[in-house]
């Protein structure tokens, strides 16, 4: 199986990927791991007449965590780079735990977290956990960087705010020591499987009070969503399993699952409400934590 | 990278790569696979072609040290990396204890997922020589065995790790 011919190039920096990108349109397209593009080079789904890849940026790759800025991910790190991180085991083992569950050993060592938000697939499963923990972008332009909250970067599938000529270079999790998170997976099959339903939220408790919450869906709305009525459920009241109930109810009304071979509208919606209980359940009690399920006939 | 175009204005490209020790200099396309390489060229045929979308992992390879899915990666991206296939398993005429373990425990049945299953586990015990049957089980989620032979290949890495296997 191949795919079409295009032209390669192998630039030296990120500024000259901007002007490579800018020379040749919508002809050009980035090569970060390949593992969504290569696939879909070969079935010919899209076609483009140069690639451009990031292997030479070893500056876009790797996990630092920076005093006042929070943790910093270059968009070349690959998912088993999360899963082995020390930085994310002890801060972030939600991240890690997220990326963990997504494909198979392969992929993960292959796969960049770039690719796997600027494809913008709504079942993806690291935007929900970033959303939760309020990740910013970092978009590298012609004209310089600029900055955008991950919740606000996607626009529809497959469709983002990244202009042509633009490319995402690091994505950035603002400290914050008091709040514990955690991303639920639900898929068909314990590996290389897409989610059916992701729920990932964090939560900020102050003894008994929820002094903040973020829950992002993933798989039940065009794009990964915030559930904010679910949040504004919960914010400033004292934690109790009915009011957790309550926020999954929220949650499961204000999504807009389709049906798909994965499961019926009204199934998600019911998961959203289980699982978003689940998640924030854990966001309390657990720290950072991640958990990967499957449905029944997947066992 | 050195490119070469022909009259015909085709352009090709001149990588080197480290393939079970010994460094190769090849003249590939933009689009050649790294697979394509390995069988076509270097006549390395260990490595299976199966989905060739990066699905079933008969086409794996250890590529600096991590297994990878041979027939998603270009040629390209390949330049300058070390790479093992099934070939370079076995040192000096000596089959490695995985591949021995394989054929102990009858951990292969038509034998097509085989070469990528020992690369799998061969990554796996070289980062983790005492694994857990789970960290093996995800280690080779990413390699389909459609004779469903799994629970003699889970034995089989079990025993090349030195750890007591279930007799029937």
């Amino acid at each position: 199986m191949y795919t079409p011919d295009f032209d390669y190039y192998a630039p030296q920096t990120v500024q000259e990927v901007c002007s490579l990108l800018t020379q040749f349109g919508s002809k050009a397209k980035i090569l970060s791991g390949g593992t969504d593009l290569m696939v879909k080079l070969k079935h010919g789904t899209i076609d483009y007449e140069v690639l451009i890849s990031l292997k030479e940026l070893n500056e876009l790759k790797g996990i630092t965590y920076q005093e006042g800025k929070g943790v910093v991910v270059g968009a070349r790190t690959t998912h088993n780079d999360l899963v082995n991180s020390d930085i994310l085991n002890e801060k972030y083992l939600s991240i890690s735990e997220a990326a963990h569950h997504m494909a198979g050993n392969q992929i993960r060592n292959i796969g960049t977290i770039g690719g796997n938000i600027v494809n913008a697939v709504p079942s993806a499963d690291l935007p929900p956990i970033f959303i939760a923990l309020g990740a910013i972008v970092t978009i590298l332009g012609p004209e310089g960087e600029r900055t955008v909250p991950l919740e606000d970067f996607f626009t529809g599938p497959g469709k983002t705010v990244l202009a042509q000529n633009e490319i995402v270079t690091y994505i950035t999790i603002p400290d914050q020591p008091t709040t514990g998170s955690n991303y639920i997976k639900f898929g068909l099959r314990r590996s290389g499987a897409l989610a059916v339903v992701g729920v990932a939220s964090s939560v900020t408790m102050e003894g008994n009070i929820i002094k903040d919450a973020r829950i992002a869906l993933g798989a039940v709305a065009p794009v990964p969503m915030r559930a904010k009525n679910a949040e504004a459920a919960l914010i400033g009241k004292e934690y109790t399993d009915e009011l957790l109930e309550q926020a999954g109810v929220a949650a499961s009304q204000e999504c807009s699952p389709i049906s798909d071979i994965r499961g019926s509208a009204e199934y998600r919606r019911d998961m959203v409400r289980v699982f978003t209980k689940r998640s924030l359940k854990a966001s309390i009690t657990k720290g950072h934590s991640g958990e990967h399920l499957e449905t029944e006939h997947g066992k | 990278m050195q490119a070469i175009v022909d009259k015909e204005g085709i352009k090709r490209y001149l990588i080197s790569l480290t393939v079970n020790g010994d460094t190769y200099t090849v003249v590939v396309k933009a689009n050649t696979m790294l697979v394509n390489v390995l069988r076509e060229e270097l006549n390395l045929t260990g490595t299976k072609k199966g989905c060739e979308t990066g699905d079933c992992g008969s086409c794996t390879v250890i590529m600096d040290g991590k297994p990878v899915n041979s027939c998603i990666i270009l040629a390209l991206e390949a330049d300058g990396k070390e790479i093992t296939t099934i070939e370079g398993v076995a040192q000096n005429g000596v089959l490695d204890k995985l591949q021995e373990s394989f054929l102990n425990q009858t951990a292969v049945q038509c034998g097509y997922c085989t070469p990528g299953m020992i690369l799998s586990a061969k990554a796996l015990l070289t980062r983790n020589p005492n694994p857990t049957e789970h960290e093996i089980r995800e280690a080779i989620a990413g390699n389909l065995c459609r004779c469903t032979g799994y629970v003699n290949i889970v034995k089989a890495i079990k025993e090349a790790a030195g750890q007591p296997v279930d007799e029937h």
